[in-house]
């Protein structure tokens, strides 16, 4: 990523995807490469193990004000997959989502340590910009945040227009891609100018998921995307990120753990701001190695 | 857009009926070889006994993965039913390459010159099995019902072959051999029967989400006694 590139149209996936062929992975030792040794010696499922990593996480401390919340994180996440992190409240999950777009910048006394790459390019590199980062790698939130001034078309296209995209057809295109790809499209497609907030819970929720697709990431990013709706909308988020992860990278956290075991591909346990134990999503619930994962689990923490 | 569940139950019941279908197949063949002394196809019978093992192990997995998503409802009677039908398959296969092994032997052996019913025990044990097996395809609980009091027939069947067998053998000592491996071979299609009975009651139970096993005559249940009692 070069400093002029966050004045110029978001290069369109096929780009991104040479780009990322082109670098490749550049850490030695990865958590998943254990998992694919161990699929060589029979005891991992050979057809869950990636060939490919989105982001790898190597180090990464982010502590507010002195006080330190996650210490020494080292992480692969796969691509084209979703990967769930659990853990109890104030474990860290949040705050390792955030890192993985630079969100803490916006918190002042937030320090961030360690290295984070996407498809092999270091995003905290002193001549990369945040804006560029989160354009590649999108964050969906708790409470769905539709611009509430905005109407649902304005919503899904803000993004590009801040970029300065002004193509009529162009928008045109995008908006009803992302909106098909939200599994929104039919519910809204007549009504596109109407004002975002008329939309109910779930699906303010699914235009939040578009409006992050419409500026073509390669990774979304989601902190408890469902938490917020009634179980049938949340039956259509799952049935939606099981469809996203075909063309994108999936990084959720979950506080429900059936939800992470239906739709996550890996899971990560976080406690007390360390990744305690990280494996197949199979694994992680039916088998657990460490005890302290088993506990959570199986819901008698403390 | 699908809903993603489903496709992955769909998976489940794929892999049970492959399984279903494999242990109808060994049944088969276990009483053809049986009936028409056929050694070659009782041998082909036992060494296909490993695949319906195989089917066991990947049947559980994929229940056990299914089971941390939390199914509810009649998805969770499935994914349970389905746990069971696979254990109840794996011993059907197993009776068969037992029956397979008898066939084997008395192919060996001149036949017995006795007029037993046990063509006709395994037809009504077959039937009874693809009965079941139908009944869960077709989530035909009033079928699988029916199945359920013909188990008797079958015990009856066994009942009356084992005294012939036995008579016989107190009559003709050099014929104790082969009239062992009979009396095994009927026990076989016996417990595959009783195999039957039990998928039967497992479809009852995913189609109306009652357990009607071990039910007595009159249809009453004997409570358990508190411990101590």
């Amino acid at each position: 990523m070069t400093p002029g590139e966050n004045k110029t149209v978001p290069e369109t996936r096929q780009e991104s995807r040479a780009k990322s062929r082109e670098l490749g992975p550049s850490v030695p030792h990865s958590t998943l490469d254990s998992l694919a040794r161990q699929s060589e010696a029979g005891t991992a499922r050979p057809s869950t193990v990636p060939t490919a990593l989105a982001l790898t996480v190597r180090n990464l401390s982010v502590s507010f004000g002195g006080n330190q919340v996650l210490k020494h994180t080292s992480l692969d996440i796969a691509a084209r997959a979703v990967t769930a992190i659990i853990g109890p409240s104030g474990c860290g999950k949040s705050t390792f989502l955030r890192a993985l777009n630079r969100m803490h910048e916006l918190t002042p006394e937030a320090r961030v340590e360690g290295e984070i790459r996407l498809f092999g390019e270091d995003i905290y590199a002193r001549n990369v910009e945040p804006v560029v980062v989160r354009r590649r790698i999108g964050m969906v939130f708790q409470k769905s945040n539709p611009f509430p001034t905005m109407s649902i078309v304005e919503n899904v296209t803000v993004g590009l227009r801040l970029n300065g995209v002004s193509n009529r057809r162009l928008l045109a295109e995008r908006t009803e891609q992302s909106l098909r790809m939200a599994a929104l499209w039919d519910e809204v497609k007549d009504r596109l100018h109407a004002p975002a907030v008329s939309l109910s819970g779930g699906q303010q929720q699914r235009l939040c998921i578009a409006r992050a697709l419409a500026v073509q990431p390669e990774v979304l990013l989601m902190d408890e995307p469902a938490s917020a709706l009634d179980p049938l909308a949340t039956a259509k988020i799952e049935d939606l990120i099981v469809e996203l992860k075909k063309d994108y990278t999936i990084v959720i956290v979950t506080h429900n753990m059936q939800q992470a075991a239906r739709m996550s591909d890996f899971t990560a346990f976080f406690y007390l701001g360390e990744l305690v134990e990280f494996d197949t999503t199979t694994k992680i619930f039916t088998s657990p190695a460490k005890k302290q994962t088993e506990d959570y689990v199986t819901g008698r923490f403390g | 857009m699908e809903h993603h569940f489903d496709t992955e139950l769909d998976v489940l019941k794929q892999k049970l009926l492959t399984m279903a279908s494999h242990a109808e197949t060994a049944v088969n063949r276990a009483v053809e070889a049986l009936v028409t002394r056929n050694h070659d196809l009782a041998v082909r019978v036992k060494d296909d006994d490993t695949i319906i093992d195989q089917c066991e192990i990947e049947v559980d997995d994929l229940a056990i993965q299914l089971l941390a998503k939390a199914p509810l409802a009649s998805d969770l009677r499935l994914v349970t039913v389905a746990m069971k039908i696979s254990q109840n398959l794996e011993r059907v296969g197993d009776e068969a390459a037992k029956i397979a092994k008898r066939a084997r032997d008395l192919s060996r052996e001149p036949p017995l010159k006795l007029n037993l019913e046990l063509p006709q025990m395994a037809a009504l044990a077959l039937a009874l099995l693809k009965a079941a097996l139908d009944s869960f395809v077709n989530h035909d609980s009033a079928a699988a019902r029916a199945i359920i009091p013909r188990d008797k027939e079958v015990d009856a069947l066994n009942k009356k072959i084992n005294g012939e067998l036995t008579l016989h053998m107190m009559e003709n000592r050099d014929s104790i051999p082969r009239c062992l491996n009979l009396i095994t071979a009927a026990r076989s299609l016996e417990r595959i029967a009783d195999h039957a009975k039990n998928v039967a009651e497992e479809v009852v139970y995913l189609n109306e989400a009652l357990d009607i096993r071990h039910t007595g005559a009159k249809g009453q249940v004997t409570p358990v006694p508190a411990p101590g009692a």
